[in-house]
């Protein structure tokens, strides 16, 4: 899996802008050569990483950790010059992201037996788009697909996505605007028994996780679709802005206490934005990232890898 | 939890404050903290650096080494300089000589623009203008028609030519359309993109040069972290943004980006979103979005957290127990005790903006212990004694004092103000009542939620809590009682 391939546009780019393009989504550590040909691991070096990876929005508490056990291992002598530091840190960062995807529910998919999954999230995190790239994946599996559009709030959510049903091909449940979405989703897991459907896919209005009732309104949801099946949702997708600062990780959580949450998917990679927010809330929460979103096409996704991402976002793509 | 600078500071200083002097190292030591809370509030590392830089320079020069309460010196050199950058003056909306004046609305995808348009719309036509709504968004799925309702509901026209037609067409005739039949302002809502997009970055230039819009506003969601500075400084390097309108503080982002993006491009802050209802639109203070930064201030999450923390059966409970005024010192011992799991008590207050400043301008102390000076007193009084206040005479007001190692005085004090406060409270529930709110929340009161917390406004304190003057404020006044309870 290389990055680059799925750093895909809305318009074919001129090959001056291709390298424009791939100049800003270097890896922020390939960006600072000098930072590893020095010939010591001083107190500076540590100062720079610092500061690369806070402005990866890593936070404080994160990067500390991370460079603390950097120390460490400089401390055991197994670090030695700056370039084992660089492969020392890359892999602290793997493994943290590794950690957090031991959490990983095995997602059993069974033909006909309807595998649910819930999408939430604050608001244009690009929850609705993330549904259209699932979908397609799904389809490409060869798994019939369903959509429910239990966002009934957001001016046209329900039209976004039935027109995203009508470019794939799906079927979408929909009520009309304001109604209940438990109703919504009531209607859908109906549907999906009836039907056979292999994957529903619930698309539900952003909120902001301090918002109390309407997080209850998640807690109603999961209620509905567990009256029909137990088990279900069998996946409930939490949908953070690669953009997104510090504030994530109060998202990851609040949002993992009224929906419980078992993976993230991370959108908009395909910007300057490097999501470390995402190893915050690997490190705290130990919630695993399942999917990432490079751009606002379906195609434009893919399952997530942690030495992928470290390597594409902060240390370069070999490959480019 | 709510890990508020001040108190952050507060204990640098008081570790400090034992050897004697301050130095510059302590001065030092203290911005390390502030520091910390600028970057977990997503301040731009760099920008970071200069404010520390800055802030540092003041600090050492001005009176904090001499000071006998330096933690709020430092936060108040702070404050001022986060206030200086956000933008002392509102500077309101521009408008163009000859009608229509155009305002173009940009930002990354999902920042907020289309629901601004409608905000913008909605907000000056209640001024009595007559504006046009401009959907040209023709990528994003149902983007015309998102833009359709939001007009639809709230009786505002919409241009659009769906989405076969190129944006700076649509915006053209727009604009031409406008001038031809009155309307202004022309707002025009555009796709997100990505500041490095570079045909959609063109689009925009092309919309600027063709209609040469009075405005362009950046629209950036407050939650964003350290990308911010490198969209904004991209956006403006392409357009020249005129203003800023930081969406989505209805949250419990700290909002830091707001800082970065003014360091780095200048332009006025000129609106905040606070929903995502039509209404939802406010002006920007400087003042509390500092406060905010330095996490200080954010009395939303504070009455979200009291909500959480109170299921919503007690809180009808206790509401209705209010407003039959029946509301007694154990409902009262609970009532504390809840809050009391949201947090010391001082962090809480402290995020109420403004309020730190306010509680030591006014020279009151509502520190943790007094708190457990309450709960003390009231845990000894009898059940009956709790249930009917009213009962308890001097002998048994010396008998509680003893129990709790308080004074008589503090015991009658408590009392009084209890009083108070279930007055006050009947009175709440008379404003606030029928409205299903949990008591707590009743209590901090939707619209005013210094209503009975604070001791402002000749209103009793938090839960009637006693607050006591005290001198001459100095840093290591941590008043220990000798009883510590739990
Ligand atoms: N560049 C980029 N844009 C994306 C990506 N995912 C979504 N978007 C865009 O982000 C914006 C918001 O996406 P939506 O899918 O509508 O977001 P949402 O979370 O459903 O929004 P609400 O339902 O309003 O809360 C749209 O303009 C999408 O095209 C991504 O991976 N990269
Ligand atoms: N809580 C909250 N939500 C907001 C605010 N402003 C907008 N939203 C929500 O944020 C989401 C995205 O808003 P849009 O107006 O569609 O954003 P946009 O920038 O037009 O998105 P694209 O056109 O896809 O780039 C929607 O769910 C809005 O309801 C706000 O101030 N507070
Ligand atoms: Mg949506
Ligand atoms: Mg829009």
């Amino acid at each position: 899996m290389i990055f680059s391939r799925f750093f895909r546009r809305r318009t074919p780019p001129t090959p001056q802008l291709e390298s424009g393009l791939r100049r800003s989504r270097q890896g922020i550590f390939r960006q600072i050569v000098q930072l590893f040909e020095r010939n010591q691991v001083d107190e500076e070096l540590f100062e720079d990483l610092e500061a690369l990876l806070i402005q990866a929005d890593l936070g404080v508490t994160t990067t500390e950790a991370l460079l603390e056990r950097l120390r460490e291992r400089v401390r055991r002598g197994e670090v030695r010059d700056p370039v084992e530091a660089r492969e020392a840190l890359r892999d602290e960062m793997v493994a943290l992201l590794e950690s957090a995807m031991r959490n990983r529910r095995v997602k059993i998919y069974q033909r006909g037996v309807p595998f649910v999954s819930l999408v939430v999230g604050v608001n244009g995190t690009g929850k609705t788009t993330t549904i259209a790239k699932l979908a397609r994946y799904h389809l490409d599996q060869g798994r019939s697909v369903l959509l429910v559009a239990a966002d009934t709030f957001r001016a046209a959510a329900i039209d976004q996505l039935k027109t995203w049903g009508e470019q794939l091909g799906i079927p979408v449940i929909a009520h009309a605007p304001g109604a209940d979405p438990g109703a919504v989703v009531f209607d859908g897991m109906q549907a999906a028994h009836n039907r056979g459907i292999d994957v529903l896919l619930i698309d539900t209005a952003g909120r902001l996780h301090t918002k109390s009732n309407l997080m209850a309104e998640l807690a109603k949801i999961r209620r509905v679709i567990q009256r029909h099946v137990p088990e279900a949702p069998h996946e409930v997708l939490l949908v953070i802005d690669a953009t997104t600062g510090q504030n994530g990780l109060n998202q990851a959580r609040v949002f993992t206490e009224a929906a419980g949450v078992t993976d993230i998917a991370l959108t908009k990679l395909d910007g300057t934005a490097k999501g470390g927010i995402a190893f915050a809330i690997a490190r705290e929460l130990g919630i695993p990232i399942a999917y990432v979103g490079t751009g606002e096409k379906p195609t434009d996704f893919a399952e997530f890898d942690p030495e992928t991402y470290v390597d594409a976002l902060f240390f370069g793509d070999e490959e480019d | 939890m709510f890990e508020a600078l001040t108190d952050r500071l507060t204990e640098v200083f008081q570790r400090i404050g034992r050897k004697g002097r301050l130095t510059e190292q302590d001065v030092d030591e203290a911005l390390r903290e502030v520091r910390r809370a600028l970057l977990e509030a997503d301040v731009h590392y760099t920008v970071v650096r200069d404010f520390i830089a800055a802030v540092r320079e003041r600090a050492v020069g001005e009176e904090v080494l001499r000071s006998l309460t330096p933690a709020q010196q430092v936060i108040a050199i702070v404050h001022q300089e986060l206030v200086r950058v956000l933008g002392t003056e509102r500077v309101p909306l521009q408008w163009a000589s000859q009608p229509p004046t155009v305002f173009l609305l940009v930002g990354l995808q999902g920042s907020g623009k289309t629901t601004q348009v409608a905000k913008l719309g909605y907000h000056l036509r209640k001024e009595g203008r007559r504006p046009l709504l401009v959907a040209a968004d023709i990528y994003r799925p149902a983007a015309v028609e998102q833009l359709h309702t939001l007009g639809r509901q709230h009786d505002l026209p919409v241009y659009d030519e769906g989405t076969k037609a190129n944006p700076v067409d649509i915006v053209k005739r727009a604009v031409k359309l406008a001038r031809d039949q009155g309307y202004n302002p022309v707002i025009v809502d555009t796709a997100g993109r990505l500041q490095i997009d570079e045909p959609m970055m063109e689009e925009l230039e092309r919309i600027k040069e063709a209609v040469r819009p009075t405005e362009i506003l950046l629209v950036a969601d407050a939650m964003t972290g350290q990308e911010a500075v490198n969209v904004a400084r991209e956006f403006h390097r392409r357009l020249d943004l005129t203003g800023l309108i930081l969406t989505k503080m209805d949250g419990d982002a700290r909002g830091g980006a707001a800082l970065s993006i003014r360091t780095v491009v200048g332009v006025p802050i000129k609106f905040i979103g606070t929903g995502e209802r039509v209404d939802a639109l406010e002006p920007f203070y400087p003042d509390r979005l500092a406060t905010r930064i330095l996490g200080m201030g954010d009395i939303q999450s504070l009455i979200e957290k009291a909500r959480q923390e109170i299921s919503e059966e007690e809180g009808k409970k206790l509401q209705e127990k209010m407003l039959a005024g029946a509301f007694d010192l154990e409902d009262f011992l609970r009532q504390l005790q809840q809050v009391k799991k949201m947090g010391p008590l001082t962090q809480l207050l402290e995020m109420i903006p403004g309020m730190s400043q306010l509680l030591r301008q006014q020279q009151v102390q509502i520190s943790d212990d007094e708190y457990k000076r309450v709960e003390a007193i009231i845990l000894s009084m009898t059940p009956e004694e709790r249930r009917n206040p009213d009962i308890i005479n001097y002998s048994r007001r010396r008998r509680i004092a003893q129990g709790s190692g308080t004074t008589v005085a503090e015991v009658s004090q408590l009392l009084t103000q209890f009083k108070q406060m279930q007055r006050m409270m009947a009175e709440l529930g008379q404003l606030a009542g029928g409205r299903g709110r949990g008591a707590l929340h009743g209590l901090l009161g939707g619209r005013n939620p210094f209503g009975g917390l604070t001791g402002l406004d000749g209103m009793p304190s938090l839960g009637g809590l006693p607050t006591r003057p005290t001198q001459a404020p100095h840093p290591a006044r941590h008043t220990k009682k000798k009883k510590k309870r739990r």
